[in-house]
C-alpha cells in the first residue's frame, strides 16, 4: 500500500511536468502579449518583456518556471494584478477558498440527493415516480448551467426577491443558495440516473435473490445490498469531476458574481497573464490527480475484490 | 399421505408469466406432498418450469411471473395467502433455499460471516451479535470448512466454488428450515466437488432432519440423494414415484426417454445413449392434448386430442399416459 502510493506521487510529479511544458507551448503559441493594449508601442512591450523574462529563448523561460516551480514560487502576476504574487491571489484572497465552499456544498447536494433519487428510481422501476424521475434528471443534464442559473436568478431575486442577486464572498447563507444550486443541478442528475442504472443492474444479481431467499428487509436489500455494489460507477464519475467541481464554474460565478478562481482562471487566459495561467493550470491538474488517487483508494474501500498493488505488476 | 406427515403440500399450481407475446403457463396445474424428513427430487429439462414451481413456494417470483390458480400448504398454513411480511419471516427461517451458481450467489462486497449472520439476525431469533457470529463459525465447520474462525472474516472471491456452495449451504440452514429448495445446487460446479457437496447434503438432511426438494436435470445425482421424484414435463408433472421405482421401471415415455439418454455403469456392453427426438413445446401455444405427444415414438391420435390423467403404476407410483389405458384398460385410476 504504501509502496503503491509512493509510487502514485512519483507518477504524479511527472504528469505535473508534463501538463507544465504541454500548458507552457499552447500559451505560447496563442498570439498577443500581457502588455498588449491600445496605447502600448513596440518600445513599451520590448521593455515589458525584457522586465519579466519574456525575450529570453521559450526553452529557458520554461525552465525558470520549472525551477519556481521545485522552489514553491508560483510567480508573479503580469498584468491582472501587476507585481502580486500568484500564489497569494489564488490562496490568500480567498479565490480558492470560495470555490472550494461552493464546490464542496454542491457535490454533497449531488450525493445527498443524487444517489437516493435514484434508488427510489430504481426500486420503483416502471411507476410514475420513475418515469417523473427520469424526465426530471434527462432535462436536468440537458439543460445549460447558464440557463439555469438565469432562471434561478430572475425568479428568486428578481421576481421573488427572497435571496441577493450579488453573491459575492458569500458572506451568509441566502448567498450560497442558488450559486450551489446552479452548480449541482447537472451533477445531482448525472448522478441519479448513473445511480439508477446501476442499481437496476444490481438487483438482478443473482446474490439479492439470496438475500430475498432469507428473508432480508426490502430495505436492507436495497440499502445494504444493491446500493455498495452499485456505487462503483457512480465514484469513477465523481471523481475527476469532483476536481472541476471543486475548483469552481467560470459560468456560476459570473452569473452570481462570485469572485472565484474558475472566473478568475479564464480571465487570466483572456489577458494573458502566463504566470496566472500556468499557476491555475497547475493547480487544477493537481486537484485532479489528487481525486484520481482517493476514486482509487475508495474502491478499495467499497469492493473487497480490488486490490490497490496489483496496478502495480 | 397421512396429515401430520406432510410438511408441505402442493396442489393444483399454477404459475404463469405474462409477456408482451401472450400468457406463458410455466406450471400447469402440478400437484406433489412431501413429507418430513423426505428428499424429493424434480427433474426435468431446461424450461420445464422447475425452478419456477420451486420459487412460488418462497415467493421469489419476479414479475410478469404470476401464482394464477392452486395452493401450496406448509404446516397446514396457506403460504400464497401471506403478507409480505409473514412471507419474509417465512423464507430463509422456515424454507430457505440454495441455487445454481454459487459464484454469484453471495454478495462480493460483505464477509462471508457477515452473510450468514444477517440470515440468523433478520428473523429475530433472539440471538445478540455475538452469539450469532459464534453460531455461524459452528454451521461454517458443519459444512466442513476448515479454519472457520478465520475464514468468516473473508469475502466470497477469497473462497472456491465448492467452497462457496458450502457457504451457501451453512447460510440456509443456519435457522434450522424445515424445508430446504435445493435449486441446481451441483450443476456449476466440478464432479468431484459435485460428489463432496452431495454427500454433505445428504449427512446434513439425516442429522438436522430438513426436508429438501431438489431440483436438477442430473439423473444421477436424483438417484444419490433422492428418496422421490418428479418428472416434469413442459409445466406438469408426468410421473412420479420412488426413486428406485423411477430408475428401474419407468413407466411414462418421457422418463424412459430420459433414462435412455444417460449413461449408467449398471447397463451390460457399452449401448449408445438414445436422444430424445424434436424440441421441447412451444408453451406459449402449448397442443392441446399430452404435451409430450408431438415427441413420443408411441404416440396415438387421443394423444394429440386429450391430456391424459394420472395412472397408479405402482405403489405411491403415478405416471400420467394413453399407453397406460391401451396396456391394462380398467386399472385407470384417475387422480
Amino acid at each position: 500500500m504504501t509502496g503503491y502510493i509512493v509510487k502514485r506521487i512519483v507518477v504524479a510529479f511527472l504528469t505535473l511536468l508534463l501538463i507544465m511544458c504541454i500548458t507552457f507551448l499552447l500559451m505560447n503559441a496563442v498570439p498577443g502579449s500581457p502588455f498588449l493594449t491600445e496605447k502600448s508601442t513596440p518600445e513599451m512591450i520590448a521593455r515589458a518583456n525584457a522586465k519579466y523574462g519574456l525575450d529570453k529563448p521559450l526553452y529557458v523561460q520554461l525552465f525558470n518556471y520549472i525551477k519556481s516551480y521545485l522552489q514553491g514560487d508560483l510567480g508573479t502576476s503580469l498584468k491582472m494584478q501587476e507585481g502580486t504574487s500568484v500564489s497569494r491571489i489564488i490562496f490568500h484572497q480567498g479565490k480558492f477558498t470560495l470555490s472550494l465552499k461552493l464546490g464542496v456544498y454542491a457535490l454533497l447536494l449531488a450525493v445527498i440527493i443524487g444517489i437516493p433519487l435514484g434508488c427510489i428510481a430504481a426500486y420503483n422501476r416502471g411507476k410514475w415516480i420513475d418515469g417523473f424521475l427520469r424526465v426530471m434528471t434527462t432535462v436536468g443534464v440537458a439543460v445549460p448551467t447558464f440557463v439555469l442559473a438565469t432562471l434561478l436568478l430572475v425568479t428568486f431575486a428578481v421576481k421573488l426577491q427572497w435571496l441577493p442577486t450579488l453573491s459575492g464572498s458569500l458572506p451568509d447563507a441566502k448567498s450560497y443558495v442558488m450559486p450551489v444550486i446552479s452548480l449541482s443541478f447537472y451533477y445531482t442528475c448525472y448522478v441519479a440516473k448513473l445511480t439508477r442504472t446501476s442499481m437496476l443492474d444490481a438487483i438482478n444479481q443473482d446474490y439479492i435473490r439470496t438475500a430475498r431467499a432469507k428473508g432480508v428487509k426490502t430495505r436492507a436489500l436495497i440499502l445494504k445490498h444493491a446500493l455498495r455494489n452499485s456505487l462503483i460507477p457512480v465514484i469513477t464519475y465523481l471523481g475527476p469531476v469532483m476536481a472541476g467541481i471543486i475548483t469552481g464554474s467560470f459560468v456560476v460565478e459570473s452569473t452570481f458574481s462570485v469572485p472565484g478562481l474558475g472566473k478568475y482562471y479564464v480571465q487570466s487566459v483572456l489577458n494573458r497573464d502566463y504566470p496566472v495561467i500556468m499557476a491555475t493550470t497547475v493547480v487544477l491538474s493537481a486537484l485532479v490527480i489528487v481525486m484520481n488517487l482517493v476514486v482509487d483508494i475508495a474502491y478499495k474501500i467499497v469492493d473487497p475484490r480490488i486490490t490497490l498493488t496489483e496496478k502495480e505488476d | 399421505m397421512d396429515e401430520k406427515k406432510t410438511l408441505l403440500e402442493v396442489k393444483d399450481l399454477k404459475v404463469s408469466f405474462f409477456t408482451p407475446a401472450g400468457e406463458v403457463k410455466a406450471v400447469d396445474g402440478i400437484s406433489y406432498s412431501l413429507g418430513y424428513n423426505e428428499v424429493m427430487g424434480i427433474v426435468g429439462e431446461s424450461g420445464s418450469g422447475k425452478s419456477v414451481e420451486a420459487y412460488s413456494i418462497i415467493g421469489l417470483l419476479q414479475s410478469p411471473g404470476k401464482v394464477t390458480g392452486g395452493s401450496i400448504t406448509f404446516e397446514g398454513e396457506d403460504v400464497l395467502s401471506f403478507s409480505e411480511e409473514q412471507m419474509r419471516q417465512f423464507r430463509g427461517n422456515r424454507v430457505s433455499m440454495i441455487f445454481q451458481n454459487p459464484m454469484t450467489c453471495l454478495n462480493p462486497v460483505y464477509t462471508i460471516g457477515n452473510q450468514l449472520v444477517e440470515a440468523l439476525l433478520c428473523h429475530d431469533k433472539g440471538y445478540s451479535k455475538d452469539q450469532a457470529r459464534a453460531r455461524a463459525i459452528e454451521m461454517l465447520e458443519l459444512v466442513g470448512i476448515n479454519n472457520a474462525e478465520k475464514r468468516i472474516d473473508q469475502y466470497p472471491h477469497e473462497f472456491s466454488g465448492g467452497m462457496r456452495q458450502r457457504a451457501m449451504i451453512a447460510m440456509a440452514l443456519i435457522c434450522e428450515p424445515k424445508l430446504l429448495i435445493a435449486d441446481e445446487p451441483t450443476t456449476a460446479l466440478d464432479v468431484t466437488i459435485q460428489a463432496q457437496i452431495l454427500e454433505l447434503m445428504k449427512a446434513l438432511q439425516k442429522k438436522e432432519n430438513t426436508s429438501i426438494i431438489f431440483i436438477t436435470h442430473n439423473l444421477g445425482v436424483v438417484a444419490e440423494i433422492c428418496d422421490r421424484v418428479s418428472v416434469m414435463y413442459a409445466g406438469r408433472i408426468v410421473e412420479q414415484g420412488p426413486v428406485n421405482d423411477i430408475f428401474y421401471d419407468p413407466q411414462h415415455p418421457y422418463t424412459k426417454g430420459l433414462l435412455a439418454s444417460t449413461p449408467r455403469l449398471d447397463e451390460e456392453g457399452r449401448e449408445r445413449l438414445v436422444p430424445i427426438e424434436g424440441t421441447p413445446i412451444d408453451l406459449l401455444n402449448p397442443p392441446q392434448g399430452c404435451s409430450f405427444g408431438p415427441r413420443c415414438k408411441d404416440c396415438m391420435k387421443i394423444c394429440l386430442r386429450q391430456k391424459p390423467p394420472f395412472v397408479q403404476v405402482g405403489d405411491g407410483h403415478i405416471s400420467a399416459c394413453w399407453l397406460h389405458f391401451r396396456e391394462q384398460p380398467g386399472k385407470g385410476d384417475k387422480t
